[in-house]
């Protein structure tokens, strides 16, 4: 599952006696990782209709999957909170659904420990895909008009996105866990 | 891969309450995220402090990768003439949209002139822009449109002002940072724009349909006179945006209306400028008049 890792970082971390991974870093890292996917806003993309999937969500989805229990289950109310002020969607969009999110894939888990890539990703496809058709249900209470036809696009290529996103959540998993401390 | 079991953590109590209290808090987030949805729903004003300050902590970075982005716009044009016929092609064929622009708009301000010389008199001279900035971002993976620009009430930037590219309308802005900017894009489904045909001045509105196409809705019923490649110019109604700017042109019709496509497409847009409030222009204008005329 875990993807080989570029030439230029097999020497670093390859000393592994006398080396731990750094506490920071094993800790910091993921919650970092979701926070630069809802930073995609900002990235150098503009679009007059919704088509990029929304990275910040793909990589928190991503990572409760590959390492369930690495996130609070609480951790969608912090990370929801600052997808909100950069995503567009009424503050409380994402700290509602991504706390949502949190407590059905730690259901998930409990229910299916054991899944296979068909599942993971299917499980993934459905989360997305209800997250996105609520996210647009939500922008629609405010403004009364609604069209989900127009997530189509989004929705595909988020479940394009997906794996893609998984192996970078795989390489910074790998990246978080390299002895770089001395003990 | 399956974890260990995080809800059974064994018979330590503390691992128990700190488990039981993970569950509680996650609920908790649950129900803060819906108050938070019932303040802000519908109300875009509310936390626009709390936006701002998160759009201004961003925006260095975002003019960065800004400037990236209209270099990576070129090359690849360049590169797309060199397998078509040089990349000039690309070049002329931007020039050629613009002077499409130019035309509607030279047709729609002759005859805003004769209306406006028979009717008051009044002169309307070249508006000087607010600030000329970039687009730095925008919410590419929300239904709601709107953009960011690097420029904020530092450079004078207040709500209100439209935005503008040399292709045409933009936008709006809606919220203001020291050195950044929210804008509603008019593609939007909460921008209305009083517009009008550029050939000879019906009356419509246009909305946005958030997909990136604007639904066009004239204000009067019966047969509908529009017709595919139709170019779309603000009326100047409403005091928002000055008359005679390009919007849209017609690409199918409905049965009230149709639906055109944005002339400015955001994505391939280097510079925009923001122009000052149409109905202040108007009102030190008029002042100006009547300063002369006494």
């Amino acid at each position: 599952m875990a993807p080989p890792l570029p030439p230029g970082l097999r020497t670093f971390g390859k000393q592994r006696i006398n080396r731990a991974p750094s506490p920071a870093l094993a800790i910091a890292l993921p919650w970092l990782v979701v926070m630069l996917g809802s930073l995609s806003p900002i990235w150098p993309l503009i679009a007059s209709a919704p088509i990029l999937p929304p990275i910040g969500f793909l990589f928190l989805v991503a990572w409760q999957q590959m390492r369930p229990g690495l996130f609070p289950v609480w951790a969608g109310l912090p990370l929801g909170m600052f997808d909100d002020l950069y995503s567009g969607q009424p503050i409380g969009s994402a700290v509602t659904l991504w706390s949502i999110t949190m407590l059905v894939l730690d259901f998930i888990e409990l229910r299916f420990p054991w899944r296979g890539i068909a599942l993971t990703w299917f499980v993934a496809s459905a989360v997305i895909g209800l997250y996105l058709l609520l996210a647009h249900f939500i922008v629609g209470l405010g403004t009364g008009g609604m069209a989900p036809g127009i997530l189509l696009p989004q929705f595909g290529l988020s479940i394009l996105a997906y794996p893609i996103i998984a192996r970078l959540v795989g390489l910074a998993d790998r990246l978080r866990l390299i002895p770089i401390r001395a003990v | 891969m399956a974890a260990p079991n995080v809800r059974r953590p064994g018979f330590s109590r503390r691992a128990q309450y700190s488990t039981f209290a993970n569950y509680v808090i996650a609920f908790i987030g649950v129900g803060i995220g819906l108050v938070l949805l019932a303040i802000s729903s519908g109300h875009e004003e509310r936390f626009a402090g709390l936006r701002t300050i998160a759009s201004d902590a961003g925006a260095p970075a975002a003019t960065v990768a800004a400037s990236a982005r209209t270099g990576g716009v070129s090359l690849w044009d360049v590169l797309t003439g060199y397998f078509t016929l040089g990349s000039r092609v690309a070049s002329m064929e931007h020039d050629l949209a613009k002077a499409r622009v130019a035309l509607a708009e030279q047709a729609a301000l002759k005859e805003e002139n004769t209306r406006l010389k028979a009717t008051l008199g009044l002169f309307e001279g070249e508006i000087k822009p607010v600030a000329i900035t970039r687009l730095i971002g925008s919410t590419s993976s929300s239904s709601r449109r709107y953009a960011t620009i690097g420029a904020g009430s530092a450079k004078g930037v207040r709500p209100g002002m439209a935005v503008r590219s040399p292709l045409g309308l933009v936008g709006r802005v809606t919220e203001v940072g020291a050195i950044s900017a929210r804008v509603l894009l008019i593609t939007n489904t909460d921008s209305t724009i009083p517009v009008r045909r550029a050939s000879d001045g019906i009356q419509a509105y246009a909305t946005g349909r958030g997909d990136g196409t604007i639904q066009i809705r004239l204000s009067t019923t019966g047969l509908n006179p529009l017709r595919r490649g139709d170019a779309i110019v603000t009326s100047g109604s409403g005091g928002i945006y000055r008359p005679g700017e390009a919007v849209a042109v017609v690409v199918s019709l409905t049965p009230d209306g149709a639906i055109a496509r944005p002339l400015s497409d955001p994505g391939q847009t280097d510079f925009v400028t923001v122009e000052p409030l149409y109905q202040e222009v108007l009102q030190s204008e008029a002042d100006k008049a009547a300063e002369e005329g006494r």
